[in-house]
This record gives C-alpha cells, structure tokens and sequence, in this order.
C-alpha cells in the first residue's frame, strides 16, 4: 500500500553494529501470526529488546535513550534468511524510514524499496566512520538526500553517493509501489499468459 | 547464437518487458502460498478493489503455523488458528486451489509442490518463503517474496525484478561413505560465508551434483538462500524426468514427450559465461555441522570450532557473540557435545529418502535416554510412504515417533518449541538465535548426523558408528 514519500531525511542515528542480524532477530516467527499489518513495530529485535518476562535489557541500543532518530545505522550483511516482510513493516511502524549498511541482503533490501524504507548501501570505510562518529556524539546527525543520492555525515561534511535505480527512486519519491505500474500493463500481461 | 546459460534462457523467456535502469516485469508462472505471508496481501488486494487475475497459477496449504500432533481436531493456538481459518477463507472467495490441512497432498509447500508434479522445469516460481528456491532442483528459476509481492502476484501474476548475477558451483567427483547433499551445501556455505551468494543465482554443476537424486538436489538448492543467494538451479536431466513421470500433474501421453523434448534444452550453453564460479571436490567434503548462529559457521564434524586468530576486530566481535549464544569457545572440539533435542524434518530434510537414511542407520539400536527427538514428515504423502515402507515402525523399535506434517519446530511458530538454553541438532536450515524457540541452540547437520546424535545423545561423526559396526560384523 502507498507510504510516505521520501525526499530528504535529516535526523540523529541508531547504531546496531551487529553484523549478519537477519530477519528471525528484526522480528521473530512467532510475532508473524497477525493477519493484518498492525503493531509490529512493538515487537522490533523482541528478544534482543526484552527478556523472557517482557523487561527490557537495558544494554539493547532501542532501550538506550541517549539514541534516537530515524535511521537505522545497521552491520554488514543486515537482513539476511527469511522473506518475511513482516521485518520491515516492524522497522517502518518503529518509526524508522531509512536503513543504512555496508551490506543488505538481497530479499530484505526489496522488501524495503517496496513498502518506502530506503536502504542506503555505503563503503565498509563510511560505515566504521559513521559508527564512530555517533558514538562520540550520539547527538549526530546524518542527511540522506534521495534526489542527489547522496548520504552525508553533517558534522564533517563527508558525504557518499548511494545507488538506486531510476525507478524505485520515482517510486520512493511519490509513495508509489509496484501495483500501480503493474496494473497498467493488463493487456500485456494477458497476452503473454495466453501464449504459455 | 548468444551463448546462455540455463538461468537466463528461463528468465529471458518470462520477461513481458523491461524498464530501462530499472527492474523487469517478471511473468509468475506457479505461486504458491501459506497461512503467514499471505493474509495482508489478500487484505490489500481487496482493499485496492482488485482480483487475483490467473487464481489456478496459485496453490495454497497451511504448514508454518500448524500443530504435528492431533491435527484433525481445532487448532488450540487462537492466532495461528485464525491465520489458518483466513487462509481457508481467502482460497475460497478468490477460487484458490487450497491443500487443507488433513486432506492427501497436505504438506510443507516446497515438499508438495514437487510430489505433486506442480513444480516442472522451465518454469517460474514465487512463495512468501525464502525456501521457495527449493524448486530450483527441477530447474526452475524459484525465489522467495515479500508480502507486497505476494499481492502483486495476486493482482498481476508479475513481479518487478532485477536480474540477478550469475554464479556456478560446480562439484566435481565422488562422495565418500555417509556423506551427503546435506554435507554438500553446508561445505559450500562455510567455503563462501553466508552473504557470499548475495545479488547472484546459482547454478549448481559437477558430476557429483549429477549422481544426486531429485530429493538430495532439492536439499541443495534450498539451501541457496543461507549464503545470500536468492535461488538456486541444477539443469533437468533424465533422473529429473524419471521423479516427474506419472506424478499427478506432470504431462501424460504426448504431451509429456513434448514437454521432455523442451525440458533436454534447458542447459547451459557451451561457452556462456558466469560473473563468479567456484569449483569443489567431493573428497574434501565430509560430514558437516555447524557451531555458531548463521548457516556459514559450519566445520567438519571430526574438526574444532575456528580461533579468533587473525580475525578482523569487527568480525571478531560478532563472532564471539554468537559463540557465547551457543554457549562454546573457540578451539573446542564438535565431536562429544551433549545435546538435548534432535530435529528430522522441514523443507530441507523432511522428504521420504531423508526419513530412510534416519530408519536405516537406527535400526535395531536405541534412542540415547537423555535425546528428545522430534520426527516431522514434509508431507503427508511423505507420512504415507513412511509407513508403508515400514520405516515407521523401525522408528519406533528404536524409541522415536513420527509427528504429523508442518514446518514445526524448523522456526518454531507452532508449540515445537526447543527450550531456551537447550540444544538441538536439527536437519533444518537455519541456526539463527531463537530460530527454534526463543534461547534454543541450534545446530545445523545431515539426517544420518542426527540420526547418529539421536543413539549417542552427543555430537558424532555418523561413520565413526558406521565402521564400529563394520568391525562388530
């Protein structure tokens, strides 16, 4: 469904250097049993985030208050194993609207582009200074400009361009997803399924 | 002529158009579907007051969330209940073919889709499960989706996809005693690391890839997804043919001998070219398991888990955090671990050759007392067969019985939970944390692995038991 669109995002950063955190971390299988998309963000690394009585661990960074904003600056290879989308709409409803790594797996990443998070793919060298830079002052703050493509650390001023593909980037600018482009090709589509 | 490789003569051929720098419009030609990614897809479609345009390109079955225990009676779990009531509700208003739970071809979906001669190469298939690659086996291109896909699907029958890079694995010679497909994949994947297959699909080659039967190679291709891969494929050959022929699905009469004459041209061309290959032998592969908390951190059973030398101070740290989850250090041996759960089954190792080589290897001896043991057939059709063949029987002899068909304990959304702190070796793919139940320990190993665990209640190397006996004789 249509999401907010995304032009320029200016906010502080959540770090969770973690590397490999896949999808049974962002949210577990046995939070995947709502039959509508409510209330996920509640339930966001839930094991990481509270312990078996429901306490949060106050050494998880979401229960951190010195952290805030909404991007999440995540490890290498961030999203892998299950297709659950389920992992998005948690990151979404938390609040966040931009994910940044040095590397995403490939599912997750699409998830994303189709239901309005932008992941931001950047150099491991921009990662570890981003990392380190919200650590000193965990009041930084970072621009993410989906029109230039670029990403930038505003207390240095250093900057990384991002790729994204021309398409997905219109998408993300207006809120649309892939549904509305689809439905328009109708005929083509028909035409192609009667010949197989 | 362009040379191809199988993967792009398949996607080429399902492409209705491309955008340029930007994705493809991707022609679906099987969908399958279950009771958890499915439900907001349907809400959303009828939301935006659209159909589902092909409803008999989909098939539905309910299998992540059920029970394996008294499944003819109400599922006592209320949301997992009316996760499975929805997904009858929604198959009926929108004419989906639905495999009920209880009915014949009930089952895990990529253990159904195959038994049934749904899956047939050439074709393209999508799920709302990253396991979809399974079917890469038959050599289709199939991958896992999201729940806004799934709906795209519904509406459309496409989705937009960029066409991923291409990798060759190919695995060359022989496999030595008690090791298998199993072993194959969590080689490759401790080889390439669990995000190394990421942005690319794979085609897997080699004569040892070849002598594999059709459920061995689907074990493979499943598994795909742990290094990052979003699929993976093996070129159709006559043992391909020879699973398919006479399933209840599959072409019959002429047809069939169309269908196969098309299906010999799906392979790679002399000559074409892949952007990665990784060449392995099968005598460096032995019986694998893994250690940490993804699917890459697998060794040699006979071996010790890896030191931190040399490792990268970010590396390292995660490292070090999966090893204190898993509750090991590094340099300690696999072998004598006790465990306290054992798992046969999923859509990775739940299939009837795997409930074989778990009978074969425990019959005649006993279950180790302090071994729970969790036997979860991929189907129902599996369960038959388990029977008939009398495997059920010599599983029980042994002191293990056989649940019903699900998912089960594989991600634990049912009340196949492992205990937090416990540990369970398990045939299914995913070590992540909590992946069995929240605190559960998990490590991942071949059905004749486990099946050695389950008699010795600790971590065993299977032909150490297979050359006791051996001597016994």
């Amino acid at each position: 469904m249509a999401y907010d669109k995304f032009d320029i995002l200016t906010s502080r950063v959540v770090p969770l250097s973690s590397e490999n955190v896949d999808t049974d971390q962002i949210i577990p299988a046995r939070f995947l049993k709502a039959t509508e998309r409510k209330g996920f963000g509640d339930n966001l690394f839930r094991d990481w985030r509270y312990d078996s009585e429901g306490n949060p661990k106050p050494d998880f960074v979401l229960n951190d208050p010195t952290y805030e904003g909404k991007i999440l600056l995540a490890g290498r290879n961030f999203g892998s194993g299950s297709s659950r989308e389920h992992a998005v709409w948690a990151i979404y409803d938390y609040g966040f609207r931009c994910v940044v790594s040095s590397f995403f797996a490939d599912i997750f990443k699409n998830n994303c582009l189709n239901i309005g998070v932008l992941p931001v793919t950047i150099s491991p060298e921009f990662a570890d200074e981003l990392f380190e830079a919200v650590e000193a002052d965990p009041a930084t703050e970072v621009e993410v400009d989906i029109n230039k493509q670029t990403i930038t650390l505003l207390s240095t001023g250093k900057s990384e361009r991002f790729d994204i593909n021309s398409y997905k980037k219109q998408n993300m600018k207006n809120g649309f997803d892939d549904i509305d482009y689809l439905l328009n090709l109708d005929d083509e589509i028909r035409a192609f399924e009667a010949n197989r | 002529m362009e040379n191809k490789t199988l993967f792009d003569k398949i996607w080429d051929a399902h492409v209705i158009k491309s955008i340029p720098n930007g994705p493809d419009v991707f022609f679906i030609d099987k969908h399958f579907i279950h009771e958890v990614t499915s439900p907001v897809a349907f809400l959303n479609l009828e939301k935006r007051g659209n159909k589902v345009m092909f409803p008999e390109r989909t098939v539905a079955t309910p299998d992540h969330n059920v029970p394996t225990i008294d499944q003819d009676k109400t599922i006592k779990d209320q949301l997992s209940r009316m996760q499975v009531e929805k997904l009858r509700q929604n198959c009926a208003k929108h004419g989906i073919e639905l495999h009920d739970l209880g009915t014949d071809h009930h089952g895990i979906v990529h253990v159904i889709g195959p038994e049934l001669g749904i899956t047939q190469p050439g074709m393209t298939i999508v799920c709302g499960d990253s396991h979809t690659s399974t079917h890469g086996a038959f050599g289709t291109i199939a991958f896992g989706i999201g729940t806004s896909e799934v709906e795209m699907v519904f509406a459309t029958q496409c989705i937009m996809q960029a066409k991923a890079k291409k990798m060759r694995i190919t695995v060359d010679g022989e496999l030595g005693p008690g090791v298998s497909s199993k072993d194959i994949i969590l080689y490759i994947i401790s080889q390439i690391s669990a995000s190394g297959g990421t942005g690319y699909f794979i085609e897997y080659a080699g004569s040892a890839i070849r002598s594999l039967s059709m459920e061995a190679r689907m074990t493979i291709c499943n598994m795909s997804i742990e290094m990052g891969a979003r699929g993976g494929l093996i070129a159709p050959d006559e043992t391909t043919f020879d699973y398919l022929k006479g399933k209840d699905l599959a072409p019959k009469g002429a047809a069939w001998d169309e269908a196969v004459a098309y299906w010999k041209t799906l392979k790679t061309d002399e000559g074409a070219t892949f952007d990665l290959e990784y060449h392995y032998n099968a005598v460096d592969i032995e019986p694998m398991i893994t250690y940490g908390t993804n699917p890459g951190m697998g060794v040699k059973v006979k071996d010790h888990i890896p030191t931190t030398e040399g490792m990268k101070e970010s590396v390292k740290k995660s490292y070090i955090k999966s090893l204190d989850y898993m509750g090991f250090k590094p340099g300690e041996p696999m072998k004598g671990k006790k465990i306290d759960y054992v798992f046969v089954g999923s859509c990775t190792n739940g299939r009837i050759e795997d409930l074989r080589t778990v009978a074969n290897f425990v019959k005649g001896k006993k279950k180790a007392d302090n071994i729970t043991a969790w036997i979860v057939p991929g189907s129902r059709e599996v369960e038959k067969q388990a029977i008939a063949e009398g495997l059920v029987q010599i599983l029980e002899e042994a002191g293990f019985k056989l649940r019903q068909p699900g998912c089960s304990a594989c991600l634990a959304m049912n009340d196949d939970k492992i205990p937090s702190g416990k540990y369970a070796v398990s045939t299914s793919n995913r070590n992540f944390e909590g992946r069995q139940g929240p605190g559960s320990r998990t490590l991942l190993a071949s059905p004749l692995t486990v099946a050695a665990v389950a008699i010795t209640g600790e971590i065993t190397d299977p032909r150490d038991l297979i050359e006791e006996l051996a001597l016994e004789k």
